[in-house]
């Protein structure tokens, strides 16, 4: 099972992910705060944005059109933004950083 | 002290109640009763991806039993309430009477139902709940047909599903387009065009006035005499509050539970939250209805902190999305008594939105394809931001700069 980090401003968790379900699905299976995920997974709130670890950009499959466009009017969207309904989690995603921005939508 | 509290509905609304109870710090015994026999799960995706079959039960839930046990929130599950006391301050259940200090009335909305001849006929479904959806896809299959009654979001949405998974659709229904309660002639044109070009005979001005078949659905009849060969047949012909419980315990209801900004009924201990609700939109300044995930969540939420004493008033801006073919429609706001309508970009090129303004600012926006002006336009209409028209249908510009 691929391990994934969340990190904000006052913690550091690790869990360990189920390969083939999303991101936000881990999050909210884990209970991480600050991951709201209000439409549950269909692109379209942009509640549920993570900064990834830069150094995992390239393994990440890049943003659809319909993704990058809720994120540049996300709350302080970067280049490392993503929102992570659209992240499936794999073998290959082991170790995964992301940090959860201090407020959503 | 408010020891008890009881959520009725564990649906999208009752599930936030019960969350945001605990993490506000509510220590006292919950109980959160629910008709259906599953753990609360989402709705959205049981016309979509569940139905297509690319999403399993487990996923539809937003907790599992170990958040329950974790959080000690009692699970009542499949378990339907006959009766409110306000009174004594109970709920009569299928088994038991239960005692509140406060309580939570999410109690959703029932199907609209078809009433002509046939109506009651095997292979008729609404889609509701997973159950629903689960005897829905158990019909779909390559070549069947499928006869879907109202071209709203439910009917759509699974006239595009069914498509997809090779049925034979027709959708029928009743007024001139397609989504006419819930969007522009433009968008309406947009997607009907879309369901066309994927193989789906769309009918509108059809009057469903018959069904037939022997034991099982086989024809749907319309009012000018045309005919529907169906397997199966889907109705989405719209819901209302479910508010009967609400009702018959004598709380004030009027096209849904009626609450004030603080999602309180008219009895001081009972709240409500979610479709069930007739609530004021502060920014519209009016009273409404919903049928939306976003407000099924914020009221529960603005529910729960009220049940605990923090005074915090529901204000939000809608939002719906929905989801057809490859095609993703974003709305935000509420589009009546606007005075001004452009349409920005081009429906044949597939992106465009559809802004909707009263006295120079943004109040609703139907966005195809494009999520930017989308996300813009929460903000704008939240902001009430002045606009210059004249900038608005220029897709040069983003429509956050039309100021």
């Amino acid at each position: 099972m691929p391990r994934i980090v969340f990190i904000d401003a006052n913690s550091r968790r690790e869990v360990l992910a189920t390969s083939g379900i999303s991101l936000m699905e881990v999050a909210r299976q884990n209970q991480i705060e600050g991951i709201l995920a209000q439409c549950g997974g269909a692109c379209a709130c942009a509640t549920c944005h993570v900064y990834v670890a830069p150094q995992w950009m390239d393994q990440l499959p890049a943003r659809e059109d319909m993704e990058q466009g809720m994120l540049e009017n996300a709350w302080e969207p970067k280049d490392n933004s993503r929102l992570s309904c659209q992240i499936t989690v794999s073998e290959a995603l082991d170790g995964l950083e992301v940090t959860i921005p201090e407020r959503q939508g | 002290m408010i020891a008890n509290i009881i959520v009725v509905g564990a649906g999208q609304a009752g599930a936030q109640a019960v969350d945001t109870l605990r993490r506000e710090g509510f220590a006292g015994r919950l109980i959160l009763v629910g008709d259906e026999a599953q753990l609360p799960y989402q709705r959205p995706p049981l016309s979509k991806k569940f139905l297509a079959g690319e999403m399993t039960e487990d996923r539809l839930m937003f907790r599992h039993q170990p958040f329950y046990d974790e959080h000690q929130i009692e699970l009542h599950l499949a378990t339907g309430v006959t009766r409110i006391d306000p009174a004594t301050r109970s709920i009569t259940c299928t088994s038991e009477s239960l005692q509140y200090d406060r309580l939570l009335l999410c109690l959703g909305t029932t199907s609209r139902l078809l009433t002509c001849p046939g109506a009651q006929l095997a292979g008729i479904h609404y889609l509701r709940c997973l159950a629903d959806a689960i005897q829905i896809r158990s019909h779909i299959k390559p070549a069947a047909r499928a006869v879907i009654i109202g071209g709203g979001y439910i009917g759509l949405e699974t006239a595009a599903t069914c498509r997809t998974m090779g049925c034979e659709v027709t959708v029928l229904e009743m007024a001139d387009r397609v989504m006419n309660r819930v969007a522009s002639p433009c968008v309406s044109q947009y997607f009907s065009d879309r369901h066309s070009a994927h193989g789906v005979n769309i009918v509108c001005n059809s009057r469903v006035v018959q069904i037939e078949g022997l034991n099982q659905v086989e024809r749907v009849v319309c009012a000018d005499g045309s005919q529907y060969d169906a397997d199966f047949v889907i109705v989405g012909i719209g819901a209302m509050a479910a508010s009967s419980l609400a009702s018959a315990a004598g709380l004030n209801c009027d096209n849904g539970i009626v609450v004030d900004e603080f999602c309180r009924t008219s009895d001081p201990h009972i709240y409500a939250a979610g479709d069930c609700t007739n609530h004021p939109s502060i920014h519209y300044g009016r009273r409404i209805r919903l049928e939306s995930v976003d407000n099924a969540v914020e009221q529960a939420k603005t529910a729960a902190l009220n049940m605990l004493g923090r005074e915090v008033k529901h204000d939000r801006v809608p939002w719906f999305w929905s989801d057809q073919f490859d095609n993703k429609l974003l709305i935000a706001g509420l589009s009546d008594g606007h005075d001004e309508l452009i349409v920005r970009g081009d429906p044949t090129q597939r992106v465009f939105s559809v802004c909707y303004l009263k006295e120079h600012a943004l109040i609703a926006i139907e966005a195809v394809n494009q999520p930017k002006d989308y996300m813009a336009a929460r903000k704008l209409i939240a902001d009430r931001t002045p606009l210059d028209a004249g900038k608005i249908p220029r897709i040069d510009t983003l429509l956050k700069e039309a100021v």
